[in-house]
C-alpha cells in the first residue's frame, strides 16, 4: 500500500480528545448535580437543581455516544481493549446513567414515591461518575494486553489506585455542579452552593495531590517525563493551580460565572497535563495513537464528514443553551 | 456446568437490541406524525390540531427518552462483547457509527429541547422546524444503522488485509445490495407502528366516548394512511425475500422451511421443522406456491438447505415461525384497513364497537411484526456475522468468561424490567389522562416540564379523583369488561 502523504492521527487525537473533555464538562455538571441532590436544602431546591439541566441533559449525553464511535471509527484499539478490560464497569456505567436518566424523569410525577426517584438519582449519577474516573485510573495503571488483545482479568480495573481517581472525578463533578449552580439560581440556593463550592475544591486539590504523588511511582513512564529535565508539562499544573486560586477567589467575590468557567479551566489544564504525561501512548504500556489507528481512508472519510458537520452540531447546541438561557427561580421552570 | 460466553452474549445482544428496537420504531414513525400535526396547526390555525400533537407530544416524550437510554447501551456492546468483530470491521462500521451520532443523534437531541419545551419560548414556525428536525433526524439514524446492518447481511466494497476490514468503495460498502430493501420496508414499518398505535389509541378514546371529534379525526386521517402503507407494505416485503433470495439464499430456505433444492415447491402454511432429521413434519402445503412468489414461474427452482452442511444452517424452525407471525400480522393489516375503507360510509369506522375494539388490539401487532422480523433477518443470517466472511464465534471478546457475560446479561435484565416496567405503566397513566386535560403539565408550579419524561405531567400514582371521573358510569366499565 502507498503511505498516505499526511499522517491524520495528530488531527484525530485532537478531535477525540475534544470530545472526551466536552463531554467531561457538559455532562459532567449534570452528573454533579446528581451527587450532591441528598445535601441540598430542601425539595424546592431539588426541583429547581433539575430543572436547570433538563433542556441539555441528552445533548450532554451524547457526546459520550460521540466518544464511543469516533474511537472505533479513529482509534479502534482503544475501544476493543478499554471495553473488555472494563467490562464489569462500563455495565455500572451505563446501569448509572439508565437510572439516573429515567429517574429524573418520573421524580417530578411521584408523589409518595418520590424519595424512590431522588435516590436512583443520586445513586445513579454518583455511580456512573465513579465508573469515568476509573476508567482514567485504568488508563494511567495500564491494561494486559497481548497481540492487539487484553488478556487481563475481569476485575483488574478495580484497584486502590483507580478507587483514588474515581472518587476525585465524584468529588471534582460535584464542584461543577456546584459552580453551575452558582451560574443558574439565586437566593438561598446560590448561598448553599457559595458555601460547599470551596469545601469541594480542597477535596478535589486534596485527591490530585494524592494522585500526583501516587502515578510517578506506579508509572517510570511518567516518572521520566515529569522529572526528566524542565519540560512544558509543568505549565499545566501551574496554570491548574491558577484556576483553583480563582475559584477560591471569585467566590469570596461572589461572582456568578466566574468560579464554573474557573473550574472549566481546572478541568482542562489538569487533562492536558494527563494526556501530555502519556503521550503518544493511548493504550499503555504498549500501544501507541499510530499502533490504535484506524485505516487512513477510514479517517479521512470520516474526518471530511466531520469538518462540514460539527460546526452545525455546534451551532444548535448553543442555539438550545441559548433558548434555555438566564437564571431559575425556586418553584419555576423556564416557561 | 461450563457457561458458554458466545451463547450468553448472543443472548444478551439480542436482549439488548430488541429492546432498543422497539421505542425507535415507535418514535421514527410519531415523529413524522406530531411533525405533520405542527405543519397542519402551523398552516390553519386550528386550535384542535395542537391539541391533538400537545397529547402526542407527551407519548413520544416517554418513549424517546426510554430509546435513549437503551441507545446508550447498544453504543457499548460491540466493545464489551464482541470486541474482535469490533476491531476486524472498524474500518467500516466506525466511520458509519460516528455518521450517525454526527448527523443524527445531536440533531434530534438538540431540537428535541425545543419541540418539548420551547412552545412558548421560540416562534410557532421555529417550533414547528424543530418537530421537522426531530422527524428528519430520526431517518437519518436509520439510514446508518440499517446501512451498517446492511452490510453485515451483504458486505461489499471492501477486502480483508491482515485479517482486517479494508473499505475499497465507501459508495459500494455503504449502499449495499440489502440497504434499499431493508431501509424501505423499515421505514414503513415503522409507520404502520405509528399508525397502528395513533388508530388504536383513538378508538380506545371513541368507545369511551371522550373527545369524539378531535379522535375521529384522528382516526380518519390515520386510517387513510395505513390502507396505503399496509398493502405498499406487503409489495416492498416481497422485493426484500427477492433480493434476499439472490444474497442470502440459506436464509429464504430457512424462511420456506425447504430442506432440498428442487423445483415446484409449495407455500407451507404448517409445518414443524425438525433440524436434525433435516425434514419438516406435519406439513400443510399450497403445491408450487413458494416457487411462483420466489421466482415468478410455477416450477422454478428454489435453494434448499442441503446446499449446506448441517452446521452451517440458521436454525430452522425460529426463522420459518417468526417469518410466518411477521407475514401474517401484514396480511392481518391489510384486512384491517380495507374494513376501514369499507366502514367509510356515514362514518361508520368512528361508531362501530367490533371495528374499534378490533383496532385496539391491532395496536400491539406492529411490535411483534417488527421483532419477529427483525428474528428472521438476524437468526437466518447464523453462524455468520459477517455473511459469508465472519463467523458469531470469530469476533466474540478474547478475554470475556461465562460468569461476566452472565453477570451483565441478568444485570441487563433486572434494570430493564424495572425501569421499563415503570415507563409502561407511566404512558398508561398518560393515556388515560388524554388530550382534554388542559395543563398539559406546563403550570402546575415548579412542576414544569423539562425533559423528555416529565413533559408528560399526569402523576405517578393512581389518583383517585381523576379515576373516578372517568370510570363513573356503569356503562363504561361494561364496556371496559365486555372488551377483555
Ligand atoms: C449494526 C448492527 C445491527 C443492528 C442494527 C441490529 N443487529 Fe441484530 N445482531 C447484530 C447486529 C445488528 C450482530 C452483531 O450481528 C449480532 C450480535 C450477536 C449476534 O449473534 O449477531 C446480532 C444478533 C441478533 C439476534 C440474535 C441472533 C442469534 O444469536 O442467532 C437477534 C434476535 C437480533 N440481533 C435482533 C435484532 C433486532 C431486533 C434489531 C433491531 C434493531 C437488530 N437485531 C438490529
Ligand atoms: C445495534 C444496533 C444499534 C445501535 C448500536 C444503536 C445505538 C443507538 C444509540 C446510542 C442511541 C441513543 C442516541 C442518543 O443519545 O440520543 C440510539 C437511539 C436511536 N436509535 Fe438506535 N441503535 C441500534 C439499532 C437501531 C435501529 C435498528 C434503528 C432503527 C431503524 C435505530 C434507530 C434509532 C433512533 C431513531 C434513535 C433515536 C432515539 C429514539 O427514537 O428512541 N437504532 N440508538
Ligand atoms: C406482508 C407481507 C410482508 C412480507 C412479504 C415481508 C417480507 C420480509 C422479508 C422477506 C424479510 C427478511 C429480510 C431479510 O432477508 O433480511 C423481512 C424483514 C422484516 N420485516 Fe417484513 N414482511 C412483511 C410484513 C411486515 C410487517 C407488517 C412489518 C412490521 C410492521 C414487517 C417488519 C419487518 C422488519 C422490522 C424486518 C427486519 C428488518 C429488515 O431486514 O428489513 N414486515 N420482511
Amino acid at each position: 500500500m502507498v503511505e498516505p502523504v499526511f499522517d491524520l492521527v495528530y488531527i484525530w487525537a485532537g478531535i477525540i480528545a475534544f470530545g472526551v473533555i466536552m463531554y467531561v464538562l457538559m455532562d459532567g455538571f449534570d452528573l454533579g448535580l446528581g451527587v450532591l441532590f441528598p445535601f441540598a436544602p430542601n425539595e424546592e431546591a431539588r426541583d429547581l437543581m433539575m430543572n436547570s439541566i433538563a433542556p441539555v441533559w441528552d445533548g450532554n449525553e451524547t457526546w459520550l455516544v460521540l466518544g464511543g464511535a469516533g474511537l472505533l471509527a479513529a482509534f479502534p484499539l482503544v475501544y476493543a481493549v478499554f471495553l473488555p478490560a472494563l467490562y464489569i464497569g462500563v455495565f455500572l456505567l451505563v446501569a448509572g446513567l439508565i437510572f439516573r436518566g429515567v429517574a429524573f424523569e418520573f421524580r417530578f410525577k411521584a408523589k409518595t414515591s418520590r424519595y424512590l426517584w431522588n435516590w436512583s438519582f443520586t445513586i445513579g449519577s454518583t455511580v456512573a461518575a465513579f465508573a469515568q474516573g476509573v476508567v482514567v485510573g485504568a488508563y494511567i495503571e495500564g491494561f494486559e494486553t497481548h497481540n492487539m488483545q487484553y488478556v487481563g482479568g475481569a476485575m483488574d480495573w478495580l484497584t486502590p489506585f483507580t478507587v483514588l481517581t474515581g472518587v476525585g472525578i465524584v468529588i471534582g463533578y460535584a464542584l461543577l455542579g456546584a459552580t453551575w449552580l452558582i451560574l443558574k439560581s439565586e437566593g438561598y440556593i446560590q448561598d448553599w452552593a457559595y458555601k460547599i463550592a470551596p469545601w469541594l475544591l480542597l477535596g478535589v486539590l486534596g485527591v490530585f495531590a494524592a494522585i500526583s504523588v501516587w502515578t510517578p511511582m506506579i508509572d517510570p513512564f511518567v516518572a521520566d517525563r515529569w522529572f526528566g529535565g524542565v519540560s512544558l508539562i509543568w505549565l499545566m499544573p501551574v496554570l491548574a493551580m491558577l484556576c483553583a486560586y480563582r475559584i477560591f477567589s471569585s467566590i469570596r467575590q461572589r461572582r456568578n460565572g466566574t468560579p464554573f468557567v474557573a473550574t472549566m479551566g481546572m478541568f482542562v489544564f489538569t487533562y492536558l497535563g494527563l494526556l501530555a504525561s502519556k503521550f503518544p501512548y493511548v493504550v499503555p504500556p504498549n500501544y501507541t495513537l499510530w499502533d490504535a489507528s484506524s485505516a487512513h481512508e477510514s479517517q479521512l472519510f470520516l474526518l471530511i464528514g466531520l469538518l462540514f458537520v460539527i460546526p452545525f452540531v455546534l451551532g444548535y447546541t448553543a442555539f438550545t443553551y441559548w433558548v434555555f438561557r438566564g437564571k431559575l427561580k425556586a418553584g419555576e421552570g423556564y416557561h | 456446568m461450563e457457561l458458554d460466553p458466545l451463547l450468553l452474549s448472543r443472548i444478551q445482544f439480542a436482549f439488548v437490541v430488541s429492546f432498543h428496537a422497539i421505542f425507535p420504531v415507535f418514535t421514527i414513525g410519531l415523529a413524522s406524525y406530531i411533525a405533520c400535526l405542527e405543519g397542519i396547526y402551523y398552516k390553519t390555525g386550528n386550535k384542535d390540531w395542537e391539541r391533538l400533537s400537545k397529547f402526542w407530544i407527551q407519548v413520544f416524550a416517554v418513549v424517546f427518552g426510554m430509546g435513549v437510554v437503551s441507545g446508550i447501551v447498544m453504543a457499548f456492546q460491540f466493545g464489551t462483547n464482541w470486541s474482535n468483530f469490533a476491531y476486524t470491521a472498524a474500518n467500516f462500521l466506525g466511520p458509519v457509527l460516528s455518521y450517525e451520532v454526527v448527523t443524527a443523534f445531536f440533531l434530534e437531541a438538540a431540537f428535541l429541547g425545543v419541540l418539548l419545551f420551547g412552545r412558548d419560548k421560540v416562534p410557532q414556525g421555529i417550533h414547528f422546524f424543530s418537530a421537522c428536525m426531530v422527524a428528519i433526524g430520526t431517518f437519518i439514524s436509520s439510514f446508518w444503522i440499517l446501512s451498517a446492518n446492511s452490510w453485515m447481511h451483504t458486505p461489499q466494497g471492501f477486502e480483508f488485509r491482515d485479517g482486517l476490514v479494508y473499505v475499497t468503495s465507501w459508495s459500494e460498502a455503504i449502499f449495499n445490495p440489502s440497504l434499499a430493501p431493508r431501509f424501505f420496508h423499515m421505514a414503513i414499518a415503522s409507520f404502520l407502528t405509528g399508525g397502528f398505535v395513533v388508530a388504536g389509541v383513538s378508538a380506545w378514546y371513541l368507545l369511551r366516548k371522550r373527545d369524539v371529534e378531535l379522535h375521529r379525526k384522528a382516526l380518519s386521517m390515520t386510517l387513510w394512511l395505513l390502507l396505503i402503507l399496509a398493502p405498499t407494505q406487503a409489495v416492498v416485503g416481497d422485493l426484500h425475500g427477492l433480493n434476499t433470495l439472490e444474497h442470502q439464499p440459506m436464509k429464504v430456505a430457512a424462511m420456506e422451511g425447504n430442506w432440498e433444492t428442487s423445483e415446484g415447491v409449495p407455500l407451507l402454511l404448517f409445518a414443524i421443522p425438525d433440524q436434525e432429521n433435516q425434514t419438516n413434519r406435519f406439513e400443510v402445503a399450497i403445491p408450487k406456491l413458494a416457487s411462483f412468489i420466489l421466482t415468478h414461474d410455477w416450477d422454478g427452482e428454489v435453494p434448499g438447505l442441503n446446499e449446506v452442511a448441517p452446521e452451517e444452517q440458521p436454525p430452522v424452525a425460529i426463522v420459518f415461525w417468526a417469518f410466518r407471525v411477521m407475514v401474517g400480522i401484514g396480511l392481518l393489516m391489510i384486512l384491517v384497513a380495507f374494513t376501514g375503507l369499507v366502514l367509510r360510509r356515514k362514518q361508520a369506522y368512528a361508531h362501530t364497537p367490533w371495528f374499534l375494539n378490533t383496532l385496539r388490539y391491532m395496536a400491539v401487532t406492529p411490535f411483534i411484526a417488527v421483532l419477529a422480523g427483525w428474528f428472521v433477518t438476524e437468526i437466518g443470517r447464523a453462524p455468520w456475522l459477517i455473511y459469508g466472511e465472519f463467523t458469531h464465534a470469530e469476533g466474540l471478546t478474547p478475554s470475556l468468561t461465562g460468569g461476566m457475560a452472565l453477570f451483565t446479561l441478568i444485570g441487563y435484565i433486572l434494570v430493564y424490567a424495572a425501569i421499563f416496567g415503570a415507563g409502561l405503566y407511566y404512558l398508561m397513566r398518560v393515556l388515560r389522562t388524554g388530550a382534554e386535560q388542559r395543563t398539559y403539565g406546563y403550570d402546575k408550579a415548579g412542576k414544569r416540564p423539562k425533559r423528555p419524561l416529565s413533559i408528560a405531567d399526569a402523576d405517578w400514582e393512581e389518583d383517585a379523583d381523576e379515576e373516578s371521573k372517568w370510570n363513573t358510569t356503569a356503562q363504561d366499565k361494561a364496556e371496559e369488561q365486555g372488551a377483555r
